[in-house]
């Protein structure tokens, strides 16, 4: 079993690879390459997760042979594998789902570009995943919103551009932010891998020496990624990009584009900050008050919404917001159920803009909701699938969004100071979250009489309804057996200390 | 805290630009000035990091006359590392271009907000 210490840097490299050969190809080539990469990734993270469980500690893959303080490293426990397990699952299921928009909206012998992009979209989220190191973090932080931004523009029209332009300008923002606190943070430790910055900050906050640069540096990191993920007030560019580009665009960059960039922040804080002085400098009161008022904010913008898909987008900004509360509270139990999310988030939203192409198919490719009544009826699969996900977004028990909502509450009332907001505004967003979603579901159930608009059946689109099945089973099984995967990420937590 | 500001003046001017360069990218409405302004502030932090590997009296880190001593040199990781981030600016300047041109060409305005107006009148 020893080999498989090789097989998260093997998966990382396999991407870059594979997007490399693809930009060579034409055709459906690029497209079974890349379902092949993802597949592999996928078996090969499982690995990486047994054998890790099995091991009961993270290991250390060395790149170049450079022992530590100089050269680069891979570190892999429980919660990167998983992570990596979970990101390519939800991103084979969302490339399928969407492959027939894809074909209908991007122009015909650029799909290729389409795969490139999205195996280098996944080296740079599996990089961030894995790596020990912050720059080369930062650097796969930079690829990531570049592919992330391509994955915006592929489909052609003006909306896309400017959405892609604004999420650039955010994305660069942050990553201006990133990088300087970055530098600035080298500067006191003298060192860039994550775990010999960490033994240089736990030395300096001892002798109490650059408490100010300190917490600057921390506090630039912190926003930085905040805004790269779309906390609330940063999260303008956000509906354009989630709602006018092609489906699996949404899909991927809803649940895995911003989930990476939360994941380096929880590295940062555990691995290079340290867990305790992070909670010391009161960050996370501010990355509470924002994640509150995210809930509330995102969840009020999609009531108002009269479009599917920007509806969607929005309830995305609430549920950041929740990840980001689950930070704020400070505690151990915060950040599982933070990450409980961060894997929630992903499957429902990816199923939910998944399910809503189909409802808008067969309404004549309309968004607004007064088209798309009754359109549960014409196509039952995508009808069901967005009722799971509502009712799991909404937090109804049996689906993952209960165990979610659960984990916050519990989390919540360990913490005395911030137990009344998070509670309140907790059972707030539900109901403003239960308003929009129930509204939806009530709407494309709302039997309508002879309409002119095609029925879609499993028939014609096999593979389609398959992707929503096994969304709704991922989903199901997230929600019944949560406690396996709560336990492995409270080892994985274990293990990042 | 005046006195170290006047010692380290190369930080404080980096610190100046980067602040000039944020607030660009972030307000102008104009995307050519936005992005001159996301070259002024990854420029800036190349110039934080410069100034921080440089060490007053020595030379780059270039083994010459069999000089190996390691304090004759300065740190040569934050060089490294200025190669690395002017690579990753290149990069997304050259898309930010590309990105800009293909607005100009459809809306022949290079303001971001004139751009939301119209696309609004589009009604897409």
């Amino acid at each position: 079993m020893e080999f498989v210490r090789n097989f998260p840097c093997i998966s990382i490299m396999l991407c870059l690879f594979a997007g490399i050969i693809s930009s060579g190809l034409r055709g459906k080539t690029a497209m079974w390459i890349n379902a092949a990469l993802l597949s592999v990734d996928t078996v090969l993270s499982a690995f990486t997760l047994v054998y890790t469980l099995e091991l009961g500690t993270s290991f250390v893959y060395v790149m170049g042979r450079f022992p530590a303080p100089w050269g680069n490293e891979i570190r892999a426990g429980v919660l990167e594998s998983l992570m990596a397990l979970f990101f390519c699952i939800i991103m084979l299921l969302s490339l399928f789902g969407g492959r027939h928009k894809l074909v209908e909206e991007v122009e015909e012998g650029k799909i290729y570009l389409y795969y490139v992009l999205t195996d280098l979209l996944l080296s740079s989220l599996l990089a961030l995943v894995y790596t020990n190191d912050m720059f080369t973090a930062y650097v796969f932080v930079e690829i990531n919103t570049i592919s992330a931004c391509g994955l915006i523009m592929i489909r052609q029209n003006g909306r896309t551009i400017e959405a892609a332009v604004r999420y650039m300008i955010m994305s660069l923002l942050g990553s201006g932010l990133l990088l300087l606190g970055l530098c600035m943070l080298y500067d006191l430790t003298g060192h860039l891998l994550m775990s010999n910055m960490k033994e240089s900050v736990a030395q300096i906050v001892a002798n109490g020496q650059y408490t100010l640069p300190l917490i600057v540096s921390i506090v630039l990191m912190s926003v930085g990624l905040c805004i790269k993920s779309a906390l609330f007030p940063f999260h303008a560019w956000l509906p354009d990009a989630y709602g006018y580009s092609t489906v699996s665009s949404a899909a991927i960059l809803s649940s895995l584009v911003s989930k990476g960039y939360i994941f380096l922040l929880i590295k940062i804080i555990y691995r290079v900050i340290g867990f305790d002085i992070y909670h010391d400098t009161r960050i996370i009161d501010i990355l509470f008050l924002f994640g509150l008022m995210g809930m509330i904010f995102g969840s009020i913008s999609a009531i108002k919404e009269n479009d599917i898909r920007r509806m969607i987008a929005f309830s995305s900004v609430a549920q950041i917001g929740y990840i980001y509360m689950g930070f704020g509270m400070g505690t151990q139990a915060g950040m599982v159920a933070s990450i409980f999310h961060i894997l929630s988030h992903a499957a429902t939203k990816s199923l939910l803009f998944i399910a809503a192409i189909g409802l808008t198919d067969v309404s004549g490719g309309s968004r607004k909701f007064i088209e798309l009544t009754g359109s549960g009826y014409r196509s039952r699969w995508a009808g069901v699938a967005f009722t799971v996900g509502s009712l799991s977004m909404v937090g109804v028990p049996l689906f993952s969004g209960f165990i979610s909502k659960l984990l916050f509450s519990q989390a919540a009332v360990q913490n005395h100071t911030k137990m009344l907001p998070a509670l309140i505004v907790l059972g707030i967003s539900t109901i403003l979250n239960a308003i929009y979603f129930m509204k939806t579901v009530i709407r494309i159930y709302t039997p309508v009489g002879e309409t002119a608009y095609p029925v879609m059946t499993f028939r014609d689109k096999p593979v389609y309804a398959a992707v929503l099945a096994a969304f709704i089973v991922l989903n199901i099984i997230l929600g019944i057996s949560s406690q396996p995967v709560v336990d492995m990420i409270q080892q994985g937590l274990a293990m990042f200390s | 805290m005046g006195a170290n500001l006047f010692t380290n003046y190369g930080e404080a001017v980096a610190m100046i630009l980067f602040g000039i360069g944020f607030g660009n990218l972030l307000l102008q409405p104009n995307l050519i000035k936005k992005i001159i302004g996301l070259n002024i502030m990854d420029t800036a932090i190349y110039l934080f990091l410069a100034e921080k590997g440089y060490i007053a009296g020595r030379a780059a880190p270039i083994v010459t006359n069999g000089v190996q001593d390691m304090e004759a040199y300065i740190n040569p990781i934050p060089s490294g590392l200025v190669l690395t981030g002017i690579v990753v600016s290149v990069s997304v300047s050259a898309l930010m271009l590309a990105l800009t041109i293909r607005l100009y060409r459809r809306y022949h305005t290079l303001d971001l907000d004139e751009i939301s107006k119209q696309l609004k009148k589009e009604g897409l």
